[in-house]
């Protein structure tokens, strides 16, 4: 898209956009390296995790005050209104995704020694979809594509499915021995959280859709897997 | 509202009729492959486009585009202008404006015209309003006549700041009074139609707040068509918002998709600043 004829208005709507994929970058980060820290029991990864979610935060609220700033002086219309609106959204589904990841590092950090190396991988196995879920959908952002959003927006039942997976391979583990139970539990929320990542990034596809062509995607369109 | 000439009731007081929001009725209306030549130049190309009754039509576009042009082919006011020629269909109630039996001065109080700058007449704020009723014989004596004066300047939202000083000159008012009271001098013919042209370019935004939600009064009783040049007056005011550009009509749709999704890059390009 040509510029607009007041270039400060594209250069701040340059600079809104890029704080939303900063704000991916630093959440994408986040994820895997909680899921590392978890199979490699790092701990200090996991604080470290942790101590991320703050910035996270900061991006959020440097996002909304830009948004509040460009609405009121700008009067946005058209793709640039439908921009604004979407960065808005998306910050919010990014930073619940980095709490989400934080909460994965966080009970990391409180794992007892009952926990065995399949019931570790079984996360890991499921986060890889999800990690994969949160790069598509920000480099349809990155490119305003709403083909590529649609394909991620299509793409969720695959972790529910992985999701329903983990479920029965932990309650397994847990019925084999019970003293796994504290940290089982522990495992069954990360599980949980990275299912709501994945939500989180369908969420974003819809709106980087949005953006893109100005209509909604259609919720019937999407088969629903989830049975837990 | 009544629309037979020739009005002999005092005061209406009927001033709130439920408002209406259809906008796919019968249009009050309905312009045919519309073509405007200055000499040899084509200045509009075959507009076709209908208006519907009890809701604003905004037209947008850039300096030169042929929107006031085209508004002025509504109330035959190219006419005035020479070397201007207007082809194509105009109907209002199946009758072309343009065909040559059609009085343009009649045609005028019923489709009424309110400008850039505010031009009362430099008479009394009664006699502006009067003027019209009188000319067109709408009245049956001074007690209607000023049955009239006080309808329309109420209906244009000034009566209780013009009440006391009826006899003084309409000019001796601020511009945003002025431009409220060419807007009951021309609901003072019950028209059908009201054009406007930028009519609040020469106001500040609070005499501009005034005639917006006027604006919004009114469309509970006329159609209304408002050229400007603000996008966001357009989106404040109208229902369905017209784009033109180099005299084509490039989109027209309900105003809140033009201004969120319009369907046309050039209409893109213009309301988000982008042309040139």
């Amino acid at each position: 898209m040509s510029d607009h004829i007041v270039s400060a208005y594209s250069e701040e709507l340059e600079r809104l956009s890029a704080e939303i994929l900063k704000m991916g970058g630093i959440v994408e980060t986040m994820i895997t390296d909680a899921c590392r820290a978890l199979v490699s029991n790092d701990l200090e990864l996991a604080k470290e995790v942790v101590l991320r979610d703050p910035l996270v935060d900061a991006i959020e609220a440097d996002a909304e005050r830009q948004i509040v700033s460009l609405i009121a002086r700008r009067q946005p219309m058209g793709h640039d209104l439908r921009m604004i609106l979407s960065a808005m959204k998306i910050s919010s589904e990014l930073e619940r995704i980095g709490d989400l990841s934080k909460n994965i590092a966080k009970r990391t950090q409180r794992l007892d020694d009952n926990v065995n190396v399949e019931m570790r991988n079984a996360i890991l196995r499921m986060a890889q979809p999800v990690s994969h879920q949160l790069k598509d959908v920000l480099n349809a952002y990155a490119t305003g594509s709403a083909e590529k959003a649609r394909i991620v927006w299509g793409a969720d039942d695959d972790i529910d499915l992985h999701y329903n997976a983990v479920f029965r391979e932990m309650l397994t583990h847990l019925l084999e021995d019970p003293r796994r139970i504290t940290a089982g539990a522990h495992m069954l929320f990360m599980a949980k959280n990275l299912e709501r990542i994945g939500d989180h990034c369908t969420n974003i596809a819809e709106f980087v859709y949005y953006q893109a062509v100005g209509d909604y995607l259609s919720e019937l369109e999407r088969p629903k897997q989830n049975q837990v | 509202m009544d629309t037979t000439l020739g009005m002999s009731t005092a005061v209406d007081d009927n001033l709130t009729l439920p408002p209406a929001t259809d906008t796919a009725a019968a249009p009050r209306i309905d312009c045919r492959n519309i073509k405007v030549f200055y000499g040899e130049t084509e200045a509009i190309h075959d507009v076709s486009m209908a208006f519907p009754d009890r809701a604003v039509t905004a037209l947008i576009g850039p300096s030169g585009c042929g929107k006031s042009t085209f508004l002025r082919c509504l109330n035959r006011m190219n006419d005035t202008i020479e070397n201007c020629r207007v082809e194509g269909e105009i109907l209002m109630d199946g009758e072309n404006i343009n065909d040559a039996d059609v009085d343009p001065v009649l045609l005028r109080s019923r489709v009424g015209m309110v400008f850039q700058k505010p031009n009362p007449f430099p008479k009394s704020i009664y006699d502006n309003i009067a003027y019209g009723p009188r000319i067109h014989g709408l009245a049956n004596g001074r007690e209607d006549l000023d049955a009239i004066v006080e309808k329309s300047l109420r209906r244009a939202g000034l009566w209780d700041e013009v009440k006391d000083r009826l006899a003084a000159p309409g000019t001796g008012l601020s511009g945003g009074q002025q431009q409220r009271l060419c807007i009951a001098r021309a609901i003072a013919v019950q028209p059908e139609v009201i054009l406007m042209d930028e009519p609040c370019s020469a106001l500040d935004p609070i005499a501009t707040a005034r005639i917006e939600e006027l604006i919004d009064e009114l469309r509970n009783r006329y159609c209304i068509v408002i050229v400007t040049h603000s996008m966001q007056q357009a989106a404040r005011v109208s229902q369905r918002t017209a784009f033109f550009h180099l005299g084509n009509l490039v989109e027209l749709g309900d105003t809140s998709q033009i201004f969120t999704n319009p369907r046309e890059k050039r209409t893109e390009d213009y309301i988000t600043g982008r042309f040139g």
